[in-house]
């Protein structure tokens, strides 16, 4: 069965995800070796211990995110955070820097390695290379391939692999975007933040409600318009007379109505995005896929998606609407 | 230190690289990069073509390189990346870890792009095991970091067995994606995309709602909107141990950038003086790349 995998930014989520039928959740420490590095997120050398406890009584996977690439200065910080996880006898280290990969691999051959998507591994020959050089066991895969790329890429496959299912819709190839460090200095690579909060301004003008990234402006929106989170990648910009999102819409990435498809790949596990999400959205995000997974496996021929579950994800979707990405080749 | 050029981001006609490639050969750059890195689509010169190019350069005591692709997504380029990689005469610039594995499994010597992430001296050992023998940094490191890795190759003591190269002048390469953004301006699926990047030799610009310049879009690839330029830097990037300077193509004026940056690291007197107008540098200072540190 396709494996169900969740986030959790705190213990409380870890409990919905738990409790609402996750097989894995994956979770950060407290700092930058993780792409999620917010304010009041994560996990720290206290706390964690209970929540893999928690997690295990229940039978539920903990994965570690260190998907972030260290610096010279940040090195033995990194090294610190495959230690702790490890010793702590979770089930899986999320990884992206090849030197952390090494480091981990030597250090704790008996440790399951996962490349991170921050890894970027979005061919089956890159994934050998990750493969035959630190024995990953699983990667998860770029949001940048169609469903018939992916299915390819299956068929060759040295690993398990995981695949976005839904959240927050990264448009470039994850691990390969320096947008937000060219605009904030803050980039996922170097410190775990993609447009990050601090540099976030709202302000109320005579042209519209704008949003502006340390000082550049994302967005300006009319009175009757939802505002989104201004994310670079999601901004309405100017290219020649014209003004519109130019690279995309506010929106989420949702695959429910491929699952048959995404298992009939061969795809091992199914990844929900958000850790930086509350635990209201774990908790409904998670529920809904579980029973979309087990209504699918109870009965594969007849599969169909259900009003309810589009319906509950779209209310926790950016822009409230989704789309399959570049899943889809016209999306493409 | 050395100057090389970068391989061209853009998409121009055949007769433009060639006449562009032509003028390089009396311009005082040493190193070379060939090929088409961005968008498979792109095929004003095939695969025998760059090599033809490659060896003409190389006649003319160019160090060629050749530069591969950076997003892999289907198996048609795994196959001319395979051309690449098994080519026999020229050292390979592996741009997406595909490639690293192709090199390496083979035992074939290569060099490494700014879109392979190389964010420490230990990653640079690992990969300089396994043939190694140049990187890029990538865009968005500072001199401080650069400095840190190469201390700490010191310490391996494979400092000097390792080329580093930085990316000098230039719009950054500062993200891919399955998507086409010049097709998207265009409203036009990548499908039929009526290879509308001819149209614009130095990229499509990106402007905020109140003028500012943001980004540039090349197709899949999303470039900064300003250039970067390290030309005032040149003298310290000699000094804490960069090999080679990268200069990156554009349609105009590239000669003199050439000119100019090589006179500044030979110091030789430069009779016209090097006016620096919109470019960038924050990145070299560890700040936002788009920021103008003392220009």
């Amino acid at each position: 069965m396709i494996e169900l995998v969740c986030p959790a930014g705190n213990f409380p989520a870890l409990k919905e995800a738990v409790n609402n039928g996750a097989n894995a959740v994956y979770i950060g420490f407290k700092d930058d070796t993780n792409a999620r590095h917010f304010a009041g997120l994560n996990f720290n050398e206290k706390n964690l211990p209970k929540a893999i406890e928690y997690a295990h009584q229940r039978g539920t996977k903990v994965f570690v995110a260190i998907n972030t690439y260290p610096q010279p200065d940040g090195w033995s910080r990194w090294q610190r955070a495959v230690d702790t996880a490890a010793d702590l006898g979770v089930d899986a280290l999320i990884i992206a820097d090849i030197g952390i990969l090494d480091y981990a691999a030597n250090k704790h051959p008996q440790m399951n390695r996962h490349l991170s998507v921050q890894g970027s591994a979005t061919s089956y020959e890159s994934l050998k290379y990750y493969q035959q050089n630190f024995g990953i066991k699983r990667a998860v895969l770029p949001r940048v391939l169609s469903v018939s790329q992916v299915a390819h890429l299956a068929t060759q496959s040295p690993v398990e692999l995981e695949v976005f299912g839904f959240g927050s819709l990264c448009i470039m190839a994850e691990g390969r975007c320096h947008l937000s460090s060219y605009v904030t200095g803050e980039s996922p690579n170097t410190c775990g933040a993609c447009s990050p909060a601090k540099s976030v301004r709202w302000e109320k003008t005579p042209q519209g409600l704008e949003s502006r990234l340390n000082g550049v402006l994302i967005d300006r929106y009319d009175d009757n318009e939802n505002a989104g989170y201004p994310t670079l990648c999601k901004g309405r910009f100017t290219v020649g007379k014209n003004t519109f999102h130019v690279l995309e819409e506010p929106t989420s990435l949702n695959t429910i109505e491929i699952l048959p498809e995404l298992d009939k790949i061969g795809i091992k596990a199914i990844k929900i995005e958000g850790r930086q999400r509350s635990p209201a959205y774990t908790q409904q995000v998670t529920q809904v896929w579980r029973q979309a997974i087990d209504h699918y496996y109870a009965d594969p021929d007849n599969y169909k998606p259900q009003p309810q579950w589009s319906a509950a994800l779209n209310k926790v979707s950016e822009g409230s609407q989704t789309t399959l990405g570049a899943y889809s080749r016209p999306w493409q | 230190m050395k100057l090389s050029l970068g391989p061209l981001l853009y998409f121009w006609s055949m007769d433009d690289i060639e006449t562009f490639y032509q003028s390089m050969i009396e311009a005082p750059v040493d190193i070379i990069y060939l090929g088409e890195t961005v968008c498979s689509k792109r095929r004003s010169l095939g695969f025998e073509q760059w090599l033809e190019l490659a060896k003409t350069l190389a006649g003319k005591k160019k160090e060629v390189v050749l530069s591969t692709l950076s997003l892999i997504e289907a198996e048609s380029e795994l196959k001319t990346l395979r051309r690449y990689c098994d080519n026999g005469d020229f050292i390979v610039e592996a741009n997406d870890m595909a490639a690293v594995q192709l090199l390496s499994e083979n035992k074939i010597p290569f060099t490494t792009g700014p879109t392979i992430n190389v964010y420490n001296a230990q990653t640079l050992a690992i990969m300089h095991k396994q043939g190694l023998q140049r990187w890029v940094m990538p865009v968005e490191l500072s001199k401080q970091t650069l400095m840190g890795i190469l201390s700490d190759l010191d310490d391996m003591g494979i400092k000097d067995k390792i080329e580093t190269e930085v990316f000098s002048y230039g719009h950054m390469p500062l993200a891919l994606s399955a998507r086409c953004f010049t097709a998207r301006a265009h409203n036009l699926p990548k499908d039929q995309c009526d290879l509308k990047c001819i149209d614009y030799p130095d990229g499509l610009q990106v402007k905020s709602q109140e003028d500012q310049s943001l980004f540039t879009l090349n197709g899949i690839q999303t470039l900064s909107g300003l250039r970067y330029d390290l030309y005032n830097e040149l003298d310290e990037m000699q000094a804490i141990g960069v090999d080679i300077v990268r200069i990156s193509p554009r349609s105009k004026q590239t000669l003199e950038l050439v000119n100019a940056y090589y006179k500044k690291i030979q110091n030789i007197e430069d009779t016209q003086p090097y006016t620096i107008k919109d470019n960038c540098n924050g990145y070299w200072h560890g700040e936002p790349g788009m920021l103008q540190n003392s220009l």
